[in-house]
Parts: C-alpha cells; sequence; structure tokens
C-alpha cells in the first residue's frame, strides 16, 4: 500500500486491454418470489480499473452488489473473484479476500465513534480472540494500538478533518459520514471497493472531489473501484467502462462515449420516443 | 461524579472497581459473622455475576436472552453431580476425590476441589450457551426471545423430572423437587475450610472475587476487537457481516460468555446454599435478572451492579424483613413475600415509564433508544 500523499506511479491505472480479469460473474440471475431482480447478467471488471454500473431506479443494481458482497446468493450464476468462487460465500469471508463496500444509504454504526468505525473495518485483518481480548497479552495490546492508529491515518486520508476523529457517526456532518463509510471499507485493506452511490447528496464541487478522490484511491492504493452512480457527470467522467442495467438486465457496456450514443440507453433513460 | 470520572480519565473503572471492592470487603467485619446483612450481600454478589454475565448477552450483542435461568441451573448442578453423596455408586461406593477437603474426602460419590467445579461449570455452560444458541443464530429480535425462552424451560422441566432420568443404576440426573443435598463447602487449598455455621465472612470475599473477576472481564471484552464487533452486530447486522465480522461465531462467543458467568454464579449459590433443588429453576428467575440490567441500565457495568445488588436485597431482605407484614396492617391476608415477581414487574413498569434508558445507562444505549438505532434493520430497504 502506497502511503498516503505519495506520488502514484505511473504504471498504475492503464486499465488497458492486458489487465487481468479481478472480478467476473458468469450468467448470475437473483430471483425473489416472482419477481426477476437480476436477470443473466454476464460481466467483468479488470484489475485497477473504475468501472460503474448505472441504470434507471429499481433496476437491479443495488442488489446485483449485495451478490457480488455475499449479502445475497444468487439464484443461478457463478462469481469469481481472483479466480476463486465466492457465489455462495459469507459476507464476512468476502470481505476477508479483499471485497469492501459502502452502501446507499449511509450504514455507520451509529453510536461509535468515527475512529471505531474503522476500528470494526479492520475485524478480518486482527486476531485476538476471546481469551486475548479478555487477558490482552501484549500482541493483542501492539495489534490495538495499530488498529486504532491505521484508523486515524485512514480517516486523514479520506479527508476528515482530526477535530471530529472521536466524534459518534451519528453526530457528524452528512459529508463526513459518507467519508467514514470509505474509510471503514478501505480499512479492511480491499482490491476491489464497492461503492453504491457514494456522491447521493453531494453538491456539485463536492462530486468533484470525490471524482478526483477516487482516482487517486485506484492509483495511490491499487484499488479497482465498482461503482453505482446516479450522477451522469461522475460517471462519464471517471469511469474506464459502463454497463447498463435496466429491468435486472444488462443492456449496454462500453467506453462513456459507446454508452452515451447507445439507444437502448437512452430509451431506459427517456423512455421510448416517437 | 462526571468531574471524577473526567479527571481520572481511563482509569476511572478500575479506581472503582478497587474502592468499591475494598470498602465492601471491610463491611463484614463490623458485623457478626453470621449477620443476615452479610448473607444477603453474598446472594447480592452472586446476582450481580449473572446479571454481568447476561448484560454480556443482552447488553453488548443486543440478543435478548429470557431464559438465562438454564445457565443459573447448569451451573447449580454441576456443584451438586461434583461436590455431593448424589452419585454414591462410584468406584465401587469409595467415592472419586480430586483435591477434596478433609470432611468430603471421605465421602462416596464425586468430591472434586471447588475450583475444579468453577472450571467444569465455565466448559460445561459455556457449550449449553453455544448449543442453546445454535438455533436462534437465524432469527432477529423478539423471536430471540422466545426461542431462549422456551429454552430456560424445556432445562427447568429436565430438572424437575431429572430424578426419574438415570445414566445407569444409582445415577440419576437431578433430585426433582427433592434437593440434592448437602453439597461440599467451598475448601481452598491453604486456607480453613468454609464453614456457614461459624463464619459467612469468607464465602462473602469468595463472591467479591468473582464479582471482581466477571467486572474485568466486562470491562476488557467492552474495549476489544470481539466487544466492538458486539456492538457493531447489536446496531446493524448487515453492515457489521459485510465489514468482514462472523455473525455465526461473533453470537456463539456471546452466548458462551455470557452463559459461562450464570455457571459461575449457579456454581458458587449451590454450594453456598448446600442445596439443589429443581424449583430454584423457574422461568420468573431469568425475568428477576433481566430486571436487573433493564433497571441498572442495559449494557452499563455500573448500572448493571447497581441494579442487581438493589434487586437483590429487596428481594431477600426489604421485602421478607421489612414491609412483609404491610398488607396486613391494611387488613389484607397475604404477605408481601407472595407477590414479590408481581412487585419486580411492578418496578419494571416503572422504569420502563420514568426511565427507559435505565438508572445508569450506557451512553451508547441511550442515544440508541432516542434515534432508534438497531431496531429491527433488515435487508429489505436494500431490495430495489
Amino acid at each position: 500500500m502506497t502511503a498516503p500523499g505519495a506520488p502514484a506511479s505511473p504504471a498504475a491505472g492503464s486499465g488497458g486491454a492486458l489487465a487481468a480479469t479481478l472480478l467476473e460473474t458468469d450468467h448470475v440471475s437473483k430471483v425473489f418470489g416472482g419477481l426477476v431482480a437480476v436477470n443473466d447478467v454476464s460481466f467483468t471488471i479488470p484489475e485497477h480499473a473504475i468501472v460503474s454500473i448505472i441504470g434507471p431506479n429499481g433496476a437491479g443494481k443495488t442488489t446485483f452488489f449485495n451478490m457480488l458482497t455475499g449479502l445475497y446468493k444468487p439464484t443461478t450464476g457463478r462469481i469469481a473473484f481472483g479466480g476463486r468462487e465466492i457465489s455462495h460465500m459469507r459476507p464476512d469471508r468476502i470481505t476477508a479476500l479483499g471485497i469492501a463496500r459502502t452502501f446507499q444509504n449511509i450504514r455507520l454504526f451509529a453510536t461509535m465513534s468515527a475512529v471505531e468505525n474503522v476500528m470494526v473495518g479492520q475485524h478480518s485483518r486482527m486476531s485476538a480472540g476471546l481469551i486475548g481480548s479478555i487477558l490482552r497479552p501484549p500482541r493483542v495490546r501492539r495489534e490495538e494500538r495499530e488498529a486504532r492508529e491505521k484508523a486515524r491515518e485512514t480517516l486523514s486520508y479520506v479527508g476528515l478533518a482530526e477535530s471530529v476523529h472521536d466524534e459518534r457517526a451519528i453526530n457528524l456532518a452528512y459529508g463526513d459520514q459518507r467519508r467514514v463509510e470509505i474509510a471503514r471499507a478501505l480499512a479492511s485493506d480491499p482490491q476491489l471497493l464497492l461503492l453504491d452511490e457514494p456522491t447521493a447528496g453531494m453538491n456539485p464541487q463536492e462530486s468533484d472531489q470525490l471524482t478526483a478522490f477516487m482516482r487517486r484511491l485506484r492509483d495511490d492504493r491499487k484499488l479497482t473501484i465498482l461503482l453505482i452512480e446516479h450522477d451522469m457527470k461522475v460517471v462519464m467522467g471517471v469511469s474506464e467502462r459502463i454497463t447498463v442495467l435496466d429491468h435486472g438486465e444488462k443492456i449496454a457496456e462500453g467506453d462513456p462515449l459507446e454508452v452515451r450514443a447507445n439507444p437502448l440507453v437512452v430509451e431506459a433513460y427517456l423512455g421510448k420516443q416517437g | 461524579m462526571t468531574a471524577v470520572r473526567n479527571r481520572l480519565g481511563s482509569h476511572f473503572n478500575l479506581v472503582a472497581a478497587i474502592a468499591g471492592l475494598a470498602i465492601a470487603a471491610i463491611i463484614p467485619m463490623f458485623l457478626d459473622p453470621l449477620s443476615s446483612i452479610t448473607d444477603n450481600a453474598i446472594t447480592a454478589g452472586a446476582y450481580v455475576v449473572m446479571a454481568l454475565g447476561l448484560n454480556i448477552v443482552v447488553g453488548f450483542a443486543g440478543l435478548l436472552d429470557l431464559g438465562y435461568v438454564a445457565f443459573f441451573a447448569f451451573g447449580a448442578y454441576t456443584t451438586a453431580w461434583f461436590a455431593s453423596l448424589q452419585f454414591a455408586p462410584a468406584n465401587h461406593s469409595k467415592g472419586i476425590h480430586i483435591l477434596a477437603g478433609d470432611f468430603a474426602s471421605k465421602l462416596p460419590g464425586l468430591h472434586f476441589n471447588f475450583l475444579i467445579i468453577l472450571v467444569l461449570a465455565i466448559v460445561i455452560t459455556g457449550i449449553a450457551g453455544m448449543l442453546i444458541g445454535l438455533p436462534t443464530l437465524r432469527l432477529r429480535g423478539d423471536y430471540i426471545a422466545i426461542v431462549t425462552l422456551a429454552f430456560g424451560e424445556i432445562i427447568y422441566r429436565f430438572a424437575v423430572n431429572g430424578d426419574a432420568i438415570h445414566l445407569g443404576k444409582g445415577y440419576p440426573l437431578t433430585g426433582g423437587r427433592q434437593a440434592i443435598a448437602p453439597l461440599d463447602s467451598i475448601d481452598l487449598p491453604g486456607l480453613p475450610a468454609f464453614d456457614d455455621a461459624s463464619n459467612l465472612r469468607p464465602f462473602f470475599w469468595f463472591v467479591l472475587v468473582l464479582v471482581a473477576l466477571v467486572l474485568f472481564v466486562n470491562f476488557r471484552l467492552r474495549e476489544s476487537r470481539l466487544g466492538r464487533a458486539w456492538i457493531a452486530m447489536r446496531e446493524d447486522e448487515v453492515a457489521a457481516a459485510s465489514m468482514g465480522i462472523p455473525l455465526v461465531k461473533t453470537k456463539l462467543l456471546a452466548y458462551a460468555t455470557g452463559a459461562a458467568f450464570g455457571g459461575i454464579s449457579g456454581a458458587f449459590l449451590a454450594s453456598y446454599q448446600s442445596a439443589v433443588n429443581a424449583d430454584q429453576f423457574q422461568f420468573g428467575v431469568s425475568i428477576f435478572i433481566l430486571a436487573m440490567i433493564i433497571m441498572g441500565g442495559l449494557g452499563s457495568i455500573w448500572g448493571v451492579v447497581f441494579g442487581a445488588v438493589v434487586l437483590s436485597f429487596i428481594n431477600t431482605y426489604f421485602i421478607p424483613n421489612v414491609f412483609n407484614s404491610i398488607p396486613s396492617h391494611l387488613g389484607l391476608n397475604f404477605d408481601l413475600t407472595q407477590v414479590s415477581f408481581g412487585i419486580f414487574g411492578f418496578l419494571i413498569l416503572i422504569v420502563m415509564v420514568l426511565r427507559p434508558q435505565g438508572l445508569f445507562p450506557e451512553r451508547r444505549r441511550k442515544i440508541e433508544l432516542t434515534e432508534g438505532i438497531g431496531a429491527d434493520e433488515s435487508l429489505a430497504e436494500e431490495r430495489p
């Protein structure tokens, strides 16, 4: 991991055709009762890329996210991460493997401080068990101290003012809550970061900052980012590839220019013309 | 109080615990060795241990357990099995003795030193806690309460009918409604045997050591990787799982830890009272202990200690000794002891109406109550 503020390595972020595939879904569907929320979606994310999923409300984007992170099991199809099948893995195992996420409606642990929230994010990278937690041998003390330091570093990295590091999450400003959520996800040292509408509720200036921040994450931390986003300026500005879902189905895929020109996409958003 | 807390900073709890336990330890020296106050205080100490155990399950991890009496029962029966004449035919009626006291080592049956029994009680109730926790893993909120309530009742029924369950000829599981008695008193290596006929002080000091132990564990766990995982899980299971917390393991550890303290307390009370009978393990006890932590403040360690001491003294001293004759003075034909559970119910009601967060609320809990956090957030809202 590159230290915050270090110059980005020039090789990072090329995202070229040669990049290895980090995540792959193979004909994935999810059915709730009679509702087909996601229908036969195949999709890949190359390493060190920023890719987006867009689509109208109810298109199945978040359901798709929830399958990638193990909250839902796909009804059919396979999901592989780094060549390993994760379709039926528990969420905590998937997090341990290197996928972290944020939520559309912020889900911080409200009564915990920002630092504690980020420490929870490190759970899978820590080892203290029941006995260790009670007896607190030097190894556990060191682990706790390092986790706390790392939490503060990560919070500063995402731009949270030091004065509010120990503030309870519920008392933080909205934008700061979004920052803490990203820091909490980063704390698990992921390879793949899933952001579910990170700019929701932000003004254009904040959205621009976040866009720049995502690039920095990718370049500094060698992250791969999958984004669900409604703000087209953000999506078109940052994504190397965009996948469009509508009614649970993939209707288009390509770079921003291709997707913008695709008549099916225009139809999905604006309705059929004529 | 707040000023003192701020000045002491992170040492407040340590200083408060040492000071509180030291003062408590001196008090019996000013009382008769067989004082009923000491007797009541010993019982109160055992309830503090139990309440702090339940506090881990309900207060920290947010799993509402209405069958906690089951662990009290397992602990008590551990003493009843391993420090009594219950299994008299064992080893050709010569008995099996491990570090037993001078008197007990001549008796038939199993006679283990009390410290070994404590370890056994921790292991047995810890395992029982996990087994009882297993069926609740997929449940939320109130449904957990219902299942644990049923398990508490199942264990009680087992205890009542256990005299008909034989592990072999002459090895009945329990004494049923007949007490298993007498049980060996506590006999620690290097100290004279504890004797409740001549001096209660050693029992009191022993229970203070248990209280110190469980306080230590509570404080350590609250500020640990596991404690954070419990709080995270209590507030939002979905987010907790997504942050890498294994829900099953984390919940089972809460059940096991909480249960172990119930077991320690049960083993101690059984030995102190020198008898175990099934009717001690009725549903009311679970509610009684839950009332202690609700009154003190869920999750608040000092609040729970306070609630346990107060309710225990109301139960063993104020109701039977001080206020018992009030109804007859009013011309009513009953004793207050007959309606004691009604009184506790009334007290919970008063607390719920006037101060739902408890008398000494934990700050987190207070925020949760006022903001409605952790109120059964499910994945439903994540669906399209």
